[in-house]
C-alpha cells in the first residue's frame, strides 16, 4: 500500500529545497566556525610566536654566556668593557618592588573587596566602583611620575637617606596601581558565594563582620588567593613605574631605599638603544625577557588554577 | 455559625503569635493582617500554593527580610514569655536570631568542618571553651540523628556529606544554639524520599524540646508531622486549625479545594 502513493513532483522538489537549504546552512555554519577558529588561533599563534622568538634569540645569547653565570651571577654590567651577565641584580630589583607592591595591594584590595561585597549599601558601591575603575585606567607613565615626583619627596621627609631613585616608592605606587585589580577579582569571588550561605550565617545570629570573616571568606578563599597571585603577576611585569622611579642601575641589593633596575626596566633601557643591535648585550634582553615570561606564566597559571577551584565548589 | 478565630483554636500556652501582621516588599503588600498563634512545643505548619506568602511570613519571624533593602514590617509578631514584638524597629534582629534558629530549603552547610558547622552558633556568641563546644556539638549531632554517622570524621568538610546528611547537619547547627523556636523553610524539598522521612522523624522527635514552625508545600507532610496548620492564599491567612481537624473538615471552600488537590 506504499508503492502507489510515491511522492509527487511537488513532494520531490520540496525535499530538494530542504536539501539545498541544508547545504547553504552547512556552508554558512562552516564559514562562521572557520572565522571563529581563526580568531582563537590568532591569540595562540601570537603567544607561540613570541615565546619562539624569545627562545631563538635567547639561544644566541646563551652561546656566549653560560646559563649558570646568567642565573647565579651577581653582576649585570653589559655596558662595561669587561661585561658580566649575572641576572640576580635584575631579579632582586623585580622581587623587591613586587613584594612591596604586594604588601600594599593585597590587604588594601582585599579590604575594599570585603567592603564592596559585604558592607557597602548599593548606592555607595555604585559611587565607589567607577573610582576604582578610574584608578585602573590611569596610564602607567602617570603613575611613574607620581612615584618619582610626589611619593619619593614625601618619603624622603620620613626617610632622609632615601635615594632620589628608589625601589620603595616604585613598589608602593605599583601596589596602588594594582589595588583595583586585586579588589575587583576578589570581589567577584566573594559575590559568587551563594546568598543562601550568608543567610545561613545571619540566621545563626552572626553579625555582618562575622559572616564576612567566617563564612564568605572561607567560601571564596581560593578566588581571593587567585586575585593575589594575579596581582603579583602584574607587579612583576610592570615596567613604566620602575623604569622612571627606581632608577635603571642594576643593583644587587634587597634594600628598598636603594635604586635598582628590574628585568622590565632593563629591557626598556636596552630597547631604547643604549646597546648596538646584534651585540651580546642586546641579545641579553631576550634572555631576561624569557625569565620574565616564565615568572608571569607561572603566576598566571597558578592564579587560573585557584580561580577554577573556587568556581567548582558551588 | 461564627468563624472560629485562630487564637480561639489554641488553648495551650503560646511561644509566639502574629497579630495583625503585615509585610511589604517595597510597595507590594505581601502579607495582609496575619493572625497566627504558635503553640509552645508544638509543630505549626504553614501550607498554601507557591507565592501565597508562607515563606515570607516564616522569614519575618527571624527578621531575614532586614538583610535586603526596601522591606517593611507592620503590626506585631510577639515572642513569649517576655512578650517582645520581634518585628519592632527597636528590637535588634541579631538578638532575635540568637533565640530563633532556621533551617533552609536547600541544605546550606558552611565551607567548614562538620564540627565547626555545628559549633558556629556558639562561636558567634563568643563561646571559646573547647570542652563546652565539644559537649554541645555532640549533643546537637545526637539530637539531629547524625552523631553515629559522623563521630569519626568531625574534621571532614561538611560538603562531603550527602544531601540528607547535610540537612541534618543544618538541623544540628540550629539545635546547638539552644533555640526557643526553630523555623523550617520547606526543609525536605531538595531531598529524596528516604532523607525526607528521616527529617520528618527528626522533627517529630525534637518537638518535645522546642517549638517548630514549618513551611511545606507537601500537604501529606503537614498532616503527618504538625499539630496545627495554617492555610495561606494570596498573602492572607485563610484558615487555621488543629491539623487533625483542618484536613478532615476544612471550614473554608478555598482550603478544601487546596487540600483535595483542586488547585495549587
Amino acid at each position: 500500500m506504499t508503492s502507489e502513493t510515491t511522492p509527487s513532483q511537488q513532494g520531490e522538489s520540496y525535499l530538494d529545497r530542504i536539501r539545498a537549504m541544508r547545504r547553504v546552512r552547512n556552508a554558512r555554519e562552516r564559514l562562521v566556525e572557520g572565522i571563529l577558529f581563526l580568531a582563537a588561533f590568532f591569540a595562540v599563534a601570537v603567544t607561540v610566536a613570541i615565546v619562539a622568538i624569545l627562545l631563538y634569540e635567547g639561544a644566541v645569547f646563551f652561546r656566549h654566556v653560560s646559563l649558570v653565570e646568567f642565573l647565579t651571577g651577581t653582576q649585570w654590567t653589559p655596558l662595561f668593557e669587561n661585561a658580566h651577565y649575572g641576572m640576580l641584580p635584575l631579579l632582586t630589583g623585580t622581587v623587591v618592588t613586587s613584594v612591596i607592591a604586594f604588601v600594599v595591594a593585597a590587604p588594601l584590595g582585599f579590604l575594599i573587596a570585603v567592603f564592596l561585597s559585604e558592607f557597602a549599601p548599593p548606592r555607595v558601591a555604585q559611587v565607589l566602583k567607577p573610582f576604582l575603575e578610574l584608578l585602573a585606567g590611569i596610564p602607567t607613565i602617570v603613575y611613574g611620575y607620581f612615584a618619582l615626583l610626589f611619593v619619593t619627596p614625601l618619603l624622603q621627609k620620613i626617610i632622609p637617606d632615601l635615594a632620589g631613585f628608589n625601589m620603595l616608592s616604585a613598589g608602593l605606587v605599583i601596589g596602588l596601581m594594582i589595588v583595583p585589580y586585586v579588589a575587583s577579582v576578589s570581589e567577584d569571588a566573594m559575590r559568587a558565594v551563594p546568598m543562601a550561605l550568608r543567610e545561613g550565617s545571619y540566621a545563626m545570629g552572626a553579625t555582618r563582620f562575622q559572616t564576612a570573616l567566617r563564612v564568605v571568606l572561607p567560601a571564596s578563599f581560593s578566588g581571593v588567593m587567585a586575585a593575589f597571585v594575579l596581582g603579583i603577576s602584574r607587579a612583576v611585569g610592570e615596567t613604566m613605574v620602575v623604569a622612571i622611579a627606581a632608577g635603571q642601575q642594576p643593583n644587587f641589593t634587597f634594600d628598598p631605599r636603594e635604586p635598582a633596575a628590574t628585568i622590565t626596566a632593563y629591557i626598556v633601557q636596552v630597547a631604547m638603544g643604549d646597546l648596538p643591535h646584534g651585540s651580546i648585550g642586546y641579545q641579553s634582553i631576550f634572555a631576561v625577557g624569557l625569565v620574565l615570561v616564565v615568572i608571569t606564566l607561572f603566576f598566571n597559571l597558578l592564579g587560573q588554577m585557584l580561580r577554577k577551584r573556587f568556581r567548582e565548589v558551588y | 455559625m461564627t468563624d472560629q478565630t485562630p487564637h480561639a483554636v489554641v488553648t495551650e500556652p503560646l511561644k509566639a503569635e502574629a497579630r495583625n501582621f503585615n509585610f511589604y516588599y517595597g510597595n507590594h503588600h505581601a502579607l495582609k493582617n496575619i493572625n497566627l498563634p504558635v503553640a509552645e512545643r508544638r509543630v505549626t505548619a504553614l501550607i498554601g500554593p507557591s507565592g501565597c506568602g508562607k515563606s515570607t511570613l516564616l522569614r519575618s519571624f527571624n527578621r531575614m527580610h532586614d538583610l535586603y533593602p526596601g522591606n517593611r514590617y507592620g503590626g506585631e509578631i510577639r515572642l513569649y514569655p517576655d512578650d517582645v514584638n520581634l518585628v519592632s524597629a527597636e528590637v535588634d534582629p541579631i538578638e532575635i536570631r540568637m533565640r530563633i534558629s532556621m533551617v533552609f530549603q536547600k541544605p546550606n552547610p558552611f565551607p567548614k568542618s562538620i564540627f565547626d558547622n555545628v559549633a558556629y552558633g556558639l562561636m558567634v556568641r563568643g563561646e571559646r571553651r573547647r570542652s563546652v563546644l565539644e559537649e554541645k556539638v555532640e549533643e546537637a549531632l545526637r539530637g539531629a540523628a547524625l552523631w553515629d554517622e559522623v563521630k569519626d570524621r568531625l574534621d571532614d568538610l561538611a560538603f562531603n556529606l550527602s544531601g540528607g546528611q547535610q540537612q541534618r547537619l543544618c538541623i544540628a547547627r540550629a539545635l546547638a544554639a539552644d533555640p526557643e523556636l526553630i523555623l523550617f523553610d520547606e526543609p525536605t524539598s531538595a531531598l529524596d524520599p528516604i532523607a525526607t522521612a528521616s527529617i520528618e522523624e527528626l522533627v517529630t522527635e525534637i518537638r518535645d524540646k522546642v517549638t517548630i514552625l514549618i513551611v511545606t508545600h507537601n500537604m501529606q507532610q503537614a498532616a503527618r508531622i504538625s499539630d496545627y496548620t495554617a492555610f495561606m492564599y494570596l498573602g492572607e491567612l485563610v484558615e487555621f486549625g488543629r491539623t487533625d481537624e483542618l484536613f478532615v473538615r476544612p471550614r473554608k471552600k478555598q482550603t478544601e479545594d487546596y487540600i483535595t488537590g483542586r488547585f495549587g
